[in-house]
């Protein structure tokens, strides 16, 4: 569906020259909802543009439903880009413009009919959940209204892929979410392939089924988010699972449970899938002559299955400590002990 | 009591030199604007970074623009005399007026589009280009559009100011309201036609401001 091959991207003179994309091989396949996250400055930005034609590659060759973006102009790369749709951070809509107008603005440029553009337009105010506010001016609406309007319109000419360049990141958690689960649910029910890049794990947790961590202009990672979650093997990815997984507060818990506990073992489990759902700990408790405090517990539900982590303070004679551990291991938990 | 007060002024000839300065500032503007338009419209997508990017056209039209700003309106009149000439016939009369007019205002509306289409929102024309919008379709699309306050704005601006050329052509012949305070108001010492004459000039402008900034409160949906 989407293939790049040995893609860099270059700005400037040869000397002063920076490479936002450093030598990018990537396939997206059809109705998958990608992810590529990073940092600012990762090169996502420039990268999601390579894919419909707003920057073009230095070298290495962009394809998008079997068309060559890297190789097109003109005509056949405006055509191309009425199905290859983009919503924005700051939503860009036109601010002269109803909602509707909005919506009906890239039907006028491909050329469709007045009855037709109104048709559609009514259709998906519809779908993004604006009923009543079709007359309304971007001005009058909130950030998370402004988004489903840029939806809206960028599902207005059927496109095959859908681009979203941090399409959540100035938007409240609470709006994200909403946001979120419209993006899934267009995802499920049109079929549609959708390419997103956002800084923020949760939004790849969320919703993502494959996702590709960018740093210094590289793809330094690629997989299912399950898999990531599980076993991420770049530093940048651990710091991003991170994200979701161990909030703050649990590291300053632990070093507080330590001058309370000196004695006691720290360990961090982590549950993946099925695992989540069985008494791992019930029978450990049971079976082990060891005392078990949840320091910290935290279940993140992926796209792929449950994914959890927590800490125990695990205090007892040393032997029955290890074999505790052992068990665990046995039973398919991956752990991680924390040094005194 | 009217009599009393302005006992020189002549109300047919007020009327006729009123009719003239509303005509030769109407067309006038109507061209500024187009000219404006397009020459403003030319520097900005001529710009770095913008979809027709080409340093050699933009340092051109932008010199252009920067001299013709750049001469005082009065001189101006004068260095067109034989331009005039050649294209009216003749330098007297309020079609005379109007080259100069138009040259003289024409880049100064330019900057101000150019002003008005750098404040839109780059985002909004990236937007545009991610649908596949053609050239054609930004411009009357989205740059008009989402400029347009500020160009009813820059017009309007630009309007005054041409009200404001047309008196100074006056005195050189171009009739209007100017030739009256100049030749029958301050040399003939009848000041009562000068002050009536700046009254009219006066009323002209208000009612220009006050419409543009209707016509700007009207438009703008921010």
């Amino acid at each position: 569906m989407i293939q790049l091959s040995n893609v860099n991207k270059r700005f400037g003179t040869s000397s002063t020259a920076i490479t936002a994309v450093d030598g990018v091989n990537l396939t997206i396949e059809e109705g998958k909802i990608y992810g590529i996250i990073g940092y600012s400055g990762a090169g996502k930005s420039t990268l999601i543009r390579l894919l419909n034609g707003l920057e073009q590659p230095t070298d290495g060759s962009v394809e998008v439903n079997g068309r060559k973006i890297s190789s097109i102009g003109g005509k056949e790369l405006r055509q191309a880009r009425q199905k290859i749709s983009m919503i924005f951070q700051h939503f860009n809509l036109l601010w002269s413009r109803t909602v509707k107008e909005n919506i009906t603005f890239p039907l006028e440029i491909a050329g469709v009919k007045k009855a037709e553009r109104e048709r559609k337009a009514m259709e998906l105010i519809e779908l993004v959940g604006l009923t009543g506010r079709e007359n309304a001016y971007p001005s009058q609406l909130s950030g998370g209204q402004k988004q489903r309007v840029g939806i809206a319109r960028a599902l207005a000419n059927d496109p095959e892929v859908l681009l979203c360049d941090e399409a959540t990141s100035a938007l409240d958690p609470e709006t994200t979410d909403a946001i979120l689960d419209l993006l899934t649910s267009i995802n499920e029910r049109l079929g549609l392939t959708i390419v997103l890049i956002t800084h923020e794990m949760h939004v790849i947790r969320k919703i993502c089924h494959e996702v590709a961590v960018m740093e210094a202009g590289r793809v330094v990672e690629t997989g299912d988010v399950l898999r990531l979650f599980q076993s991420p093997k770049e530093p940048i990815t651990k710091r991003f699972v991170s994200q979701v997984t161990e909030p703050e507060d649990a590291k300053k818990v632990m070093s507080l449970m330590r001058q309370d506990y000196p004695d006691g073992t720290l360990v961090k489990l982590a549950f993946v899938g099925e695992r989540t759902e069985q008494p791992v700990l019930a029978s450990l408790i049971r079976e082990f002559p060891v005392d078990v405090s949840i320091l910290q517990g935290n279940i993140s539900q992926t796209r792929g299955g449950a994914y959890g982590t927590m800490i125990l303070q695990i205090t007892g004679e040393p032997e029955a400590t290890a074999n505790a551990i052992q068990y665990l291991h046995e039973q398919g938990v991956q752990t991680e002990v924390f040094e005194k | 009591m009217i009599e009393t007060y302005f006992p020189n002024v002549d109300w047919a000839k007020m009327w006729d030199a009123t009719v003239e300065t509303l005509y030769m500032t109407s067309v006038s503007t109507i061209f500024t604007f187009i000219i404006g338009l397009a020459l403003g419209i030319l520097l900005f997508l001529t710009g770095p970074g913008h979809i027709w990017a080409n340093k050699i056209v933009n340092l051109l039209t932008g010199s252009i623009v920067n001299i013709f700003r750049s001469i005082p309106f009065i001189i101006l009149i004068i260095l067109l005399i034989p331009f005039t000439k050649f294209l009216i016939g003749t330098i007297r009369g309020p079609e005379a007026a109007m080259p100069a007019l138009i040259i003289g205002a024409a880049p100064f509306y330019a900057r101000m589009v150019l002003i008005a289409l750098q404040e839109i929102d780059k985002g909004v024309l990236e937007a545009a280009r991610s649908m596949g919008a053609k050239t054609s379709t930004i411009i009357f699309k989205v740059l008009l559009p989402e400029s347009m306050p500020a160009l009813i704005s820059g017009i309007t601006v630009t309007a005054i100011a041409l009200v404001g050329y047309t008196a100074m052509a006056g005195i050189i012949g171009a009739g209007g309201l100017g030739t009256l305070a100049f030749l029958d108001g301050f040399q003939r010492s009848r000041e009562d036609v000068t002050l009536v004459s700046t009254i009219l000039i006066l009323i002209v402008v208000f009612i220009l401001q006050f419409a543009g900034d209707f016509a700007v409160k009207k438009l703008d949906k921010r």
